[in-house]
Protein backbone atom coordinates (compact mmCIF):
# COMPACT_ATOMS: atom_id res chain seq x y z
CA UNK A 1 0.00 0.00 0.00
CA UNK A 2 1.27 3.47 -0.95
CA UNK A 3 1.19 6.25 1.64
CA UNK A 4 1.95 9.91 0.88
CA UNK A 5 5.16 11.13 2.51
CA UNK A 6 5.71 14.45 4.29
CA UNK A 7 6.76 16.31 1.15
CA UNK A 8 3.58 15.37 -0.64
CA UNK A 9 1.45 16.28 2.35
CA UNK A 10 3.15 19.67 2.55
CA UNK A 11 2.41 20.24 -1.16
CA UNK A 12 -1.20 19.32 -0.56
CA UNK A 13 -1.54 21.76 2.33
CA UNK A 14 -0.04 24.59 0.27
CA UNK A 15 -2.41 23.87 -2.59
CA UNK A 16 -5.48 23.70 -0.39
CA UNK A 17 -4.50 27.00 1.26
CA UNK A 18 -4.00 28.58 -2.16
CA UNK A 19 -7.34 27.33 -3.38
CA UNK A 20 -9.19 29.04 -0.55
CA UNK A 21 -10.70 32.22 -1.88
CA UNK A 22 -10.01 35.43 0.02
CA UNK A 23 -12.91 37.89 0.20
CA UNK A 24 -12.05 41.47 -0.59
CA UNK A 25 -14.79 42.86 1.64
CA UNK A 26 -14.47 46.47 2.80
CA UNK A 27 -13.06 46.39 6.33
CA UNK A 28 -13.46 48.66 9.36
CA UNK A 29 -11.06 51.60 9.14
CA UNK A 30 -10.83 51.39 5.35
CA UNK A 31 -12.29 54.06 3.07
CA UNK A 32 -15.76 53.28 1.73
CA UNK A 33 -16.21 53.34 -2.07
CA UNK A 34 -17.59 56.61 -3.41
CA UNK A 35 -21.38 56.41 -3.67
CA UNK A 36 -21.96 59.18 -6.18
CA UNK A 37 -19.94 57.35 -8.84
CA UNK A 38 -22.31 54.38 -8.66
CA UNK A 39 -25.60 56.25 -8.95
CA UNK A 40 -25.18 58.70 -11.79
CA UNK A 41 -28.30 60.82 -11.92
CA UNK A 42 -29.54 59.51 -8.58
CA UNK A 43 -30.23 61.80 -5.65
CA UNK A 44 -28.09 61.20 -2.58
CA UNK A 45 -28.46 63.17 0.65
CA UNK A 46 -25.67 65.36 2.03
CA UNK A 47 -23.28 63.25 4.07
CA UNK A 48 -20.61 65.72 5.15
CA UNK A 49 -20.29 65.85 8.93
CA UNK A 50 -23.07 63.28 9.44
CA UNK A 51 -23.07 59.73 10.75
CA UNK A 52 -24.10 57.59 7.79
CA UNK A 53 -25.48 54.07 7.71
CA UNK A 54 -25.30 52.41 4.30
CA UNK A 55 -27.47 49.31 4.15
CA UNK A 56 -27.31 46.78 1.33
CA UNK A 57 -30.61 44.96 0.92
CA UNK A 58 -32.75 43.11 -1.63
CA UNK A 59 -36.47 42.58 -2.15
CA UNK A 60 -35.98 38.80 -2.11
CA UNK A 61 -34.32 38.85 1.31
CA UNK A 62 -36.68 38.29 4.25
CA UNK A 63 -34.49 39.84 6.99
CA UNK A 64 -34.22 42.95 4.82
CA UNK A 65 -38.02 43.28 4.90
CA UNK A 66 -37.94 42.94 8.68
CA UNK A 67 -35.34 45.70 8.96
CA UNK A 68 -37.31 48.41 7.14
CA UNK A 69 -39.79 49.33 9.90
CA UNK A 70 -36.87 49.56 12.33
CA UNK A 71 -34.89 51.76 9.94
CA UNK A 72 -37.91 54.02 9.44
CA UNK A 73 -38.12 54.58 13.19
CA UNK A 74 -34.35 55.03 13.48
CA UNK A 75 -34.27 57.66 10.73
CA UNK A 76 -37.17 59.57 12.27
CA UNK A 77 -35.57 59.52 15.71
CA UNK A 78 -31.94 60.26 14.90
CA UNK A 79 -31.94 62.34 11.70
CA UNK A 80 -32.24 65.62 13.65
CA UNK A 81 -29.06 64.68 15.54
CA UNK A 82 -27.04 64.24 12.34
CA UNK A 83 -27.82 60.70 11.21
CA UNK A 84 -28.39 59.71 7.60
CA UNK A 85 -29.49 56.33 6.34
CA UNK A 86 -28.97 55.26 2.74
CA UNK A 87 -30.45 51.92 1.69
CA UNK A 88 -28.88 50.44 -1.42
CA UNK A 89 -30.96 47.80 -3.13
CA UNK A 90 -29.02 45.19 -5.09
CA UNK A 91 -32.07 44.21 -7.15
CA UNK A 92 -31.29 43.95 -10.83
CA UNK A 93 -34.96 44.36 -11.80
CA UNK A 94 -36.66 47.71 -11.22
CA UNK A 95 -40.21 46.32 -10.83
CA UNK A 96 -39.81 44.41 -7.53
CA UNK A 97 -37.76 47.29 -6.12
CA UNK A 98 -40.42 49.89 -6.94
CA UNK A 99 -43.20 47.69 -5.53
CA UNK A 100 -41.22 47.19 -2.32
CA UNK A 101 -40.58 50.92 -1.86
CA UNK A 102 -44.27 51.68 -2.46
CA UNK A 103 -45.26 49.07 0.11
CA UNK A 104 -42.81 49.92 2.89
CA UNK A 105 -42.67 53.70 2.29
CA UNK A 106 -39.16 54.30 3.66
CA UNK A 107 -38.55 57.67 5.30
CA UNK A 108 -34.87 57.41 4.34
CA UNK A 109 -33.08 57.49 0.99
CA UNK A 110 -33.26 54.34 -1.09
CA UNK A 111 -31.31 53.82 -4.30
CA UNK A 112 -30.96 50.82 -6.58
CA UNK A 113 -27.58 49.44 -7.54
CA UNK A 114 -29.09 47.86 -10.64
CA UNK A 115 -25.84 46.88 -12.33
CA UNK A 116 -24.46 45.76 -8.93
CA UNK A 117 -21.37 47.87 -9.46
CA UNK A 118 -21.19 49.26 -5.92
CA UNK A 119 -22.05 46.01 -4.14
CA UNK A 120 -19.40 44.19 -6.17
CA UNK A 121 -16.77 46.63 -4.97
CA UNK A 122 -17.95 46.45 -1.34
CA UNK A 123 -18.51 42.66 -1.31
CA UNK A 124 -20.83 42.25 1.70
CA UNK A 125 -20.75 38.80 3.28
CA UNK A 126 -24.55 38.42 3.46
CA UNK A 127 -27.84 40.15 2.80
CA UNK A 128 -28.52 42.50 4.49
CA UNK A 129 -25.21 44.05 5.51
CA UNK A 130 -24.88 47.60 6.78
CA UNK A 131 -21.83 49.85 7.00
CA UNK A 132 -21.66 52.59 9.61
CA UNK A 133 -19.50 55.61 8.80
CA UNK A 134 -18.61 58.27 11.35
CA UNK A 135 -18.81 62.03 10.79
CA UNK A 136 -15.44 61.94 9.01
CA UNK A 137 -16.52 59.23 6.58
CA UNK A 138 -14.43 56.52 8.25
CA UNK A 139 -15.98 53.05 8.33
CA UNK A 140 -16.52 52.15 11.98
CA UNK A 141 -18.84 49.14 11.95
CA UNK A 142 -19.89 46.35 9.59
CA UNK A 143 -23.00 44.43 10.56
CA UNK A 144 -24.38 41.45 8.65
CA UNK A 145 -27.92 40.15 8.94
CA UNK A 146 -30.90 41.47 10.84
CA UNK A 147 -32.29 39.38 13.69
CA UNK A 148 -34.95 41.71 15.01
CA UNK A 149 -34.86 43.74 18.21
CA UNK A 150 -31.46 42.52 19.41
CA UNK A 151 -29.72 43.73 16.25
CA UNK A 152 -31.79 46.90 16.27
CA UNK A 153 -30.69 47.78 19.80
CA UNK A 154 -27.05 47.07 18.96
CA UNK A 155 -27.11 49.23 15.84
CA UNK A 156 -28.91 52.07 17.60
CA UNK A 157 -26.35 52.06 20.43
CA UNK A 158 -23.44 52.17 17.96
CA UNK A 159 -25.02 55.03 16.01
CA UNK A 160 -25.70 57.05 19.17
CA UNK A 161 -22.10 56.46 20.27
CA UNK A 162 -20.85 57.97 17.00
CA UNK A 163 -23.35 60.84 17.18
CA UNK A 164 -22.06 61.66 20.67
CA UNK A 165 -18.47 61.86 19.47
CA UNK A 166 -17.16 65.40 19.03
CA UNK A 167 -17.03 66.46 15.36
CA UNK B 1 12.96 6.98 -8.71
CA UNK B 2 12.68 10.18 -6.68
CA UNK B 3 11.27 12.16 -9.63
CA UNK B 4 8.57 9.64 -10.36
CA UNK B 5 7.66 9.07 -6.71
CA UNK B 6 7.47 12.64 -5.39
CA UNK B 7 7.88 15.39 -7.95
CA UNK B 8 5.73 13.94 -10.70
CA UNK B 9 2.68 13.35 -8.46
CA UNK B 10 3.20 16.80 -6.97
CA UNK B 11 3.20 18.40 -10.40
CA UNK B 12 0.09 16.52 -11.37
CA UNK B 13 -1.56 17.64 -8.17
CA UNK B 14 -0.60 21.27 -8.87
CA UNK B 15 -2.15 21.02 -12.33
CA UNK B 16 -5.30 19.43 -10.95
CA UNK B 17 -5.92 21.71 -7.97
CA UNK B 18 -4.58 25.04 -9.25
CA UNK B 19 -7.83 25.56 -11.14
CA UNK B 20 -9.64 25.85 -7.81
CA UNK B 21 -7.83 29.09 -6.99
CA UNK B 22 -8.76 30.76 -10.26
CA UNK B 23 -10.60 34.03 -9.83
CA UNK B 24 -12.51 33.22 -13.02
CA UNK B 25 -14.46 30.44 -11.32
CA UNK B 26 -18.12 31.29 -10.96
CA UNK B 27 -19.09 31.86 -7.34
CA UNK B 28 -22.61 32.90 -6.45
CA UNK B 29 -22.22 35.98 -4.30
CA UNK B 30 -24.70 36.97 -1.56
CA UNK B 31 -26.13 39.75 -3.74
CA UNK B 32 -26.60 37.40 -6.72
CA UNK B 33 -29.04 35.03 -5.04
CA UNK B 34 -32.30 36.50 -6.29
CA UNK B 35 -33.00 33.49 -8.48
CA UNK B 36 -32.08 31.02 -5.74
CA UNK B 37 -34.41 32.83 -3.34
CA UNK B 38 -37.32 32.65 -5.76
CA UNK B 39 -40.45 30.81 -4.66
CA UNK B 40 -40.12 28.33 -7.52
CA UNK B 41 -36.80 27.15 -6.05
CA UNK B 42 -38.45 25.94 -2.85
CA UNK B 43 -38.61 22.14 -2.69
CA UNK B 44 -41.92 22.29 -0.76
CA UNK B 45 -43.69 24.78 -3.03
CA UNK B 46 -46.20 22.11 -4.19
CA UNK B 47 -47.98 20.73 -1.12
CA UNK B 48 -49.60 17.86 -3.06
CA UNK B 49 -46.25 16.75 -4.43
CA UNK B 50 -44.72 16.98 -0.96
CA UNK B 51 -47.53 14.85 0.51
CA UNK B 52 -47.11 12.22 -2.22
CA UNK B 53 -43.35 12.12 -1.73
CA UNK B 54 -43.81 11.75 2.00
CA UNK B 55 -46.26 8.90 1.45
CA UNK B 56 -43.90 7.08 -0.94
CA UNK B 57 -40.99 7.58 1.45
CA UNK B 58 -43.02 6.31 4.40
CA UNK B 59 -44.24 3.28 2.45
CA UNK B 60 -40.73 2.39 1.37
CA UNK B 61 -38.70 3.25 4.45
CA UNK B 62 -41.32 2.91 7.23
CA UNK B 63 -40.29 6.32 8.49
CA UNK B 64 -41.39 9.86 7.87
CA UNK B 65 -40.42 13.43 8.59
CA UNK B 66 -36.93 14.84 8.87
CA UNK B 67 -37.31 16.88 5.71
CA UNK B 68 -37.57 20.32 7.20
CA UNK B 69 -34.80 22.74 6.43
CA UNK B 70 -35.03 26.34 7.54
CA UNK B 71 -34.80 29.20 5.07
CA UNK B 72 -34.78 29.39 1.33
CA UNK B 73 -31.88 29.45 -1.06
CA UNK B 74 -31.05 33.10 -0.68
CA UNK B 75 -28.45 32.49 2.00
CA UNK B 76 -29.77 35.35 4.10
CA UNK B 77 -28.05 35.19 7.46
Amino acid sequence: MWYPNKTLLAWLLVLVAGATSVRAEVKVGAPFPELAASFVGGTLPAREGRVVLIDFWATWCSPCKASFPFYNALQTELAPRGFTLIAVSVDEKAGPYEDFVKRFKPTFTTVRDGDQKLVSSVQPAAMPTCYLLDRHGVLRLVHSGFHGDADGRKLRAEIIKLLDEKP
Amino acid sequence: MKFSAIILPSLLLVCAVSGCSSAKLTRVQPWERATLADYTMRPDRDSLHTAMSEHIYFSREASSGGRGVGGSGCGCN
